[in-house]
């Protein structure tokens, strides 16, 4: 009951997390159903209706239910801490937030039960959204849906942006900010420029669908392509909304186990505004493959491959932080070295798909797949991972085991790349995504079935994580305050912290106020 | 290449600087060097800027323009779930598309329904089929062969078989093909005043209000494909199953059962006109 009417930010961040994690079940069992039907040509374990419900609410799941509300979890829970606050700025509409993000979770869920779940996409292009062609209420209620999260997500990133303007510490200039704190007040401000654009395109859908209006509808003047104009100028800003938070997190966890300070902080934190302006000016690459005329898509190419710069600039610095440390290889450090190689991996394919030749021939095939993966999996599920690792002990007050770490971690590397890296070939090879089945053409079979096989033993390594989680939280050994030497202000709390955060906030005068007070002959105050 | 230079730096980090032991003293806390960070921001630059002029370059060479005078030697129509290919002389050829070799078409794509993708790997770059918008292609093979296409954006339940196949020809061949396919009127079977065979009224009756039975019937609404020639086809449905009379049964008894999904309603027929009907399909070659 009392986390029922719970306001206080880390109940609330908690309450995000726990949820996403259900819904992170949902999603990986119907990864798993389309895996399975996927593991030999030809198979009909399911009929293409299911199939086409199952990859549908697998993305809608995975970004709508997981990965925004995970990162918006940590984000609630960690941001007043790392600033020296005791709440958010606005803890009533970050507890109403989470609510209505979770009855636009089980609304979504609920279109199960009539029978007619969403199939049109995560993306649901019109006019196969639209009544003639989706007649059932799965669109209806996949839209409805979304207009709750979209307005929960702004409500929640509208208060992070207030906490983070206005809760600060005294001596915490924004340009003192842990990179975290910096990277989720960015996406924070993205998610209000963005969402509006999904709900706007998704009333113009609902009302084609229910009111007989004809926004997409070409018989009827109306442009089936201003559908994916709306969808992409969301789209493309939101990859960087559940990646920059992310990166955050690997901005603070690489620093504390190499032992050095974010290597260029200046650049770091700058790239990510880079990134943030250059991500609305990029939605067109997904949409490539429609005659646009060449010169409008070159303009769009430029701005994708310009992205990969700042992006870049971050790996480089992660590199150049572990450079000259000296690296503890705890759990969380391993998911942030893993991180960076995979995150490279989907980087470099995402320039692939900026030149637009490349994407003439890739896009929509299995190199998408392997590509998003490796961003959204490999890069922020990887980082999320070390934070869970990292950001335990003092959420829960106890350590996670570092043996059961290890056994999931190389579980799930081996698990992720056994079931995404062959997903290049097979796009390469010409296999379309989105298909419940395929002909036995050479080579299809087999790589299928490794995909499959890789992906079985990723759920192993994932229950396994989870099992260490639970485990930990009732058994594990005492944290204390400040496991990790590390210097940022929520290692100043308690573990876990009480109802009011701090009795009283450590000074602040540099970027790692906790290294100042245990080095005080050599603070970063005097020494940067 | 750029993945070899960041992996070589991430493994070399993590090799030579571990942690040794329990020590407790710090390594040296460096903040940054604006050299550094500077040149890994403008080798990329140079990177992307250099990647772009590739990428516009050959975005000239492969592209067919948009706007154009010149008329499309070919029109590709994308349905849910089948193609359609119309020739200049009006020929309406559903799956299979014959090319002539070593000429490059300007091909026209375009949707009946809903987003399509024509997508043949080996002979061009891939076209969204729209709805209300055309995009040119140039369809050009080198030399004679089977070229294997797909669709290739998620058009709904049965986006997985829309299977066909680009035939390159050499000029004669094609030419031949062309005879072969749309006949002139009078050697058609349906010569006016002859007594209509049984088969062809049945085929009339209910199969005729979507599918069309020769290459010169323009009765149909084209709602579904051009059954004509149809047992010179390989495959049925997209590549979903052979062609064989059992196959075509199925689609005759049972049309969800043969491609769940698809637009065609189960034809209320006896077994007498079901077997008619098949012998007529399969006398179409």
């Amino acid at each position: 009951m009392t986390w029922l009417l719970a306001l206080d930010h880390k109940r609330v961040g908690i309450l995000y997390m726990l949820s996403a994690l259900l819904f992170f079940f949902a999603g990986g069992m119907e990864a798993m159903v389309m895996r399975a039907q996927l593991a030999a040509p030809n198979l009909k374990l399911i009929s293409p209706e299911i199939y086409n419900q199952m990859f549908t609410m697998h993305g809608t799941t995975m970004i709508f239910l997981v990965a925004m509300p995970v990162l918006t979890g940590f984000g609630v829970y960690l941001v007043p801490l790392m600033i020296g606050a005791n709440q958010t700025a606005l803890p009533r509409l970050g507890a109403a937030c989470f609510w209505l993000q979770l009855v636009g979770g089980v609304l979504l869920y609920s279109s199960f039960a009539t029978g007619a779940a969403p199939s049109a996409g995560w993306f649901s292009y019109a006019p196969l959204s639209e009544k003639p062609f989706s007649p059932g209420a799965g669109v209806d209620f996949w839209a409805f849906a979304l207009l709750l999260i979209a307005a929960s997500s702004i409500g929640s990133a509208i208060n992070l942006i207030v906490t983070i303007a206005t809760e600060r510490a005294p001596g915490m200039i924004m340009r003192l900010v842990p990179l975290f704190v910096w990277m989720t007040f960015v996406a924070s401000i993205m998610i209000v420029f963005a969402l509006p654009a999904l709900g706007a395109s998704l009333v113009l859908l609902l009302s084609d669908r229910l009111l007989v209006a004809h926004f997409f509808d070409p018989s009827q003047g109306g442009a089936p392509l201003l559908w994916q104009h709306y969808f992409w100028i969301f789209g493309h800003p939101e990859v960087y909304i559940v990646v920059l938070p992310a990166f955050g997190m690997i901005s603070e966890i690489i620093p504390v186990f190499s032992r050095k300070p974010i290597f260029g902080y200046p650049f770091v934190a700058t790239s990510t505004v880079a990134i943030a302006f250059l991500s609305y000016g990029v939605w067109v690459h997904h949409m490539f493959a429609v005659a646009l005329g060449r010169n409008f898509l070159a303009v769009f190419a430029a701005a994708s491959m310009l992205i990969a710069v700042p992006t870049g600039m971050k790996i480089f610095s992660w590199i150049a932080t572990m450079w000259g440390g000296a690296i503890r290889f705890t759990t969380a450090m391993m998911f942030a070295v893993a991180f960076l190689l995979e995150f490279t991996v989907g980087g470099l394919s995402g320039v692939a798909f900026a030149t637009v030749p490349v994407d003439w021939r890739l896009t929509d095939t299995y190199f998408v797949v392997a590509h998003i993966h490796y961003v959204l999996f490999g890069g922020t599920v990887f980082a999320l991972l070390a934070a869970v690792h990292y950001w335990f002990p003092k959420m829960s007050g106890r350590m996670m085991d570092e043996r059961l770490g290890r056994w999931s971690f190389w579980l799930i590397v081996l698990g992720f790349n056994t079931a995404v890296f062959v997903l290049h070939f097979l796009g390469l090879i010409g296999m379309p995504r989105r298909v419940y089945t395929y002909p036995n053409l050479p080579w299809f079979g087999p790589l299928n079935l490794i995909s499959t096989i890789g992906a079985a033993i990723l759920v192993f390594g994932i229950l396994l994580f989870c099992c260490n989680v639970a485990m930990s939280f009732f058994f594990g050994v005492e944290a204390g305050d400040d496991p990790w030497n590390a210097w940022t202000l929520e290692w100043a709390a308690a573990s876990p912290p009480a109802l009011q955060n701090f009795t009283q906030v450590p000074q602040v005068r540099s970027r790692r106020p906790l290294w100042d007070l245990k080095h005080p002959e050599a603070p970063d105050w005097m020494v940067s | 290449m750029v993945f070899l230079v960041v992996a070589a730096g991430v493994i070399w980090s993590v090799v030579r600087f571990r942690s040794r032991g329990l020590s407790t003293t710090e390594p040296r806390q460096v903040f940054g060097s604006r050299k550094l960070e500077i040149l890994w921001t403008v080798v990329p630059l140079a990177i992307v800027t250099g990647l772009f002029i590739v990428t516009v370059r050959a975005m000239v060479l492969i592209d067919a323009p948009q706007d154009s005078d010149r008329p499309s030697d070919l029109v590709i129509t994308a349905h849910q779930w089948w193609w359609e290919a119309r020739y200049p002389n009006g020929a309406v050829v559903p799956w299979d598309i014959h090319i002539p070799a070593g000429r490059r078409l300007r091909a026209r794509i375009e949707s009946a329904d809903v987003i399509h993708d024509f997508w043949v790997p080996d002979l061009a770059r891939k076209m969204d089929a729209v709805p209300g918008r055309w995009g040119y292609i140039w369809l050009e093979a080198d030399k004679p062969g089977t070229y294997a296409g797909t669709c290739s954006e998620f058009c709904g339940a049965q986006h997985a078989w829309m299977r066909y196949r680009v035939i390159a020809e050499s000029e004669s061949d094609f030419e031949a093909w062309m005879r072969y396919w749309k006949p002139q009127p009078n050697n058609e079977d349906d010569i006016p005043g002859s007594p209509v065979p049984l088969a062809v009224r049945l085929f009339a009756d209910k199969c005729s209000s979507c599918h069309a039975r020769t290459a010169t019937d323009e009765s149909s609404s084209g709602k579904g494909p051009s059954l004509a020639h149809l047992a010179s086809r390989e495959t049925l449905g997209g590549g979903i199953m052979r062609n064989t009379p059992e196959n075509l049964m199925l689609w005759l008894t049972d049309p969800q059962a043969a491609k769940p999904g698809n637009r065609m309603p189960k034809i209320p027929l006896t077994d007498a006109e079901r077997t008619t009907i098949l012998g007529y399909l399969e006398s179409l070659r």
